[in-house]
């Protein structure tokens, strides 16, 4: 379900989860993405939601089998399935159960007890994270894409943080600007006369 | 002496006046974008892109999109977010049709020491570790601040570039004359000069060109950031916007209350950079935690 703003213009769109291997949880879309020139002429239509990514993968449904293992909620190492998983996310108090639903493994469960799809992750992390989820929703906190006057798209807290280990994780950057005296002025000149003498 | 060179000029000119390409003898004869009126408009528009499907190879559409009604273009960037990984500044070279070689970035993230605070004396432009963030260290980002008192505008003697509706600052190329008073008008290093005809590889050229904006420029005339004017005036995000991975750009109108700029306004702690200048930039720099 849409969380309406102020003006019920802007939208939070249901933005599936991507599932990657045993985790469940990918870092940041970081592909240069820039919205496609297509769109200049598509009209605002502040209503229609766009899911960023699609939820494709062989691990879910989840129940496909956990409902043929019997529930072990003692807290333990994981061996054999999901041992890639780094926990780093209060770990000292919460463990899988926390947030996973013991009785039905496609959930998300809030400390309430309310049973929560995938795809509204966030409210889960806004549990505790009062005034993050404050500025997510006002556009302030994460990243939207698409018209600043109509449609957007939003990424969910879980596209830029992995909720095991929710600590943005570093990148390489791109590369620095060329010092003034690394310029090869040599080859601008080579180039530009053969472009003048070019027909 | 001086009659040998008026006598030159002349003979240049009746050259290109007696010349068979009528092309370049309208472009010679071309006004200042604001006096174009509609008809003469849409032949310098035509003409552009004869002459860059000529030069480029390329169906380079050039707009003249006009700004839209009870807009006023604003700017955010959270400095309590960048992590200096420059994805900005070569999307928006793509975006824009900089000159590869030599290379023009409208676009300078500066590393600053945590300890010192935004103290541009002391910056990094060129940062190249493994990995950003580096400990005890955040970055800056600085472009075009598209300011309302802008200096740059005030020293221009042929009235090349000015100050639209919408607040952005733009560069009509073909009556600049090079001369970049603006340049060192400017109090943030915005504008870059083409020192050489601009090479842009044929098969990254944006298409997708505004008149005012991205279309390819030549040799000898100054540009600089427009917050991405031909998307912007379609309503689209600039491209800096879409691409920050930690989603530190926020941009829109700073006319309508509920905007996400006016927002961050009202809420965070917002600072313009070098306010004593009293250049009243639209770009500002807040901190979102």
């Amino acid at each position: 379900m849409p969380v309406q703003l102020n003006r019920g213009i802007i939208l939070v769109s249901l933005v599936l989860l991507e599932i990657t291997a045993c985790n469940p949880f990918i870092q940041a879309n970081q592909d240069d993405h820039i919205s496609s020139p297509q769109h200049r002429d598509s009209v605002a239509d502040s209503t229609k939601l766009i899911p960023v990514e699609t939820f494709s993968s062989d691990y879910f449904p989840c129940s496909d089998c956990h409902s043929e293992i019997p529930l072990n909620p003692q807290r333990r190492e994981l061996v054999e399935m999901h041992d890639d998983i780094v926990f780093d996310h209060d770990s000292e108090n919460r463990w899988c159960l926390a947030c996973h639903n013991e009785s039905n493994r496609d959930s998300l469960v809030l400390a309430g007890g309310k049973l929560l799809g995938f795809n509204e992750s966030y409210k889960l992390c806004g549990q505790c994270h009062g005034p993050k989820i404050r500025d997510w929703k006002l556009g302030i906190h994460g990243k939207r894409t698409g018209q600043w006057n109509g449609q957007k798209q939003y990424l969910l807290c879980v596209h830029c943080h992995d909720p095991h280990s929710p600590k943005f994780k570093k990148l390489q950057p791109m590369p620095p600007p060329r010092r003034p005296e690394d310029i090869k002025i040599d080859s601008i000149y080579e180039r530009e006369e053969k472009d003048s003498t070019s027909p | 002496m001086k009659w040998m060179a008026v006598g030159t000029a002349s003979i240049a000119g009746l050259s290109l006046l007696s010349s068979c390409d009528s092309d370049k003898r309208e472009a010679f004869f071309q006004d200042q974008f604001k006096e174009l009126d509609e008809n003469e408009l849409k032949a310098v528009l035509e003409r552009l892109e004869r002459g860059y499907k000529k030069e480029y190879n390329a169906d380079i559409e050039v707009n003249a999109t006009a700004p839209m009604d009870h807009v006023l273009f604003g700017y955010g960037l959270d400095l309590s977010k960048c992590i200096g990984c420059r994805r900005c500044v070569y999307a928006c070279v793509e975006e824009n049709n900089q000159s590869r070689n030599p290379e023009v970035h409208w676009i300078k993230v500066l590393e600053m020491e945590k300890d010192k605070g935004a103290d541009l004396l002391h910056s990094d432009v060129y940062y190249n570790p493994e990995q950003v963030p580096e400990e005890g260290h955040f970055y800056m980002p600085v472009q075009c601040q598209q300011c309302k008192n802008a200096p740059c505008v005030k020293v221009c003697p042929v009235e090349a570039t000015w100050t639209e509706p919408d607040g952005i600052v733009v560069v009509d190329y073909d009556w600049c004359l090079g001369c970049r008073n603006c340049m060192s008008a400017c109090p943030y290093g915005a504008r870059k000069f083409n020192w050489a005809s601009p090479e842009i590889p044929q098969e990254e050229i944006n298409i997708h060109t505004e008149y005012l904006g991205n279309r390819p420029r030549a040799k000898g005339v100054v540009e600089k950031c427009t917050f991405c004017i031909q998307r912007v005036r379609q309503g689209l995000y600039p491209a800096c916007v879409e691409i920050c991975p930690v989603g530190s750009r926020k941009f829109g109108n700073l006319l309508d209350e509920q905007s996400e700029i006016r927002t961050i306004m009202k809420n965070k702690r917002v600072f313009i950079l070098k306010e004593e200048l009293n250049t009243q930039p639209k770009f500002y720099y807040f901190y979102g935690t």
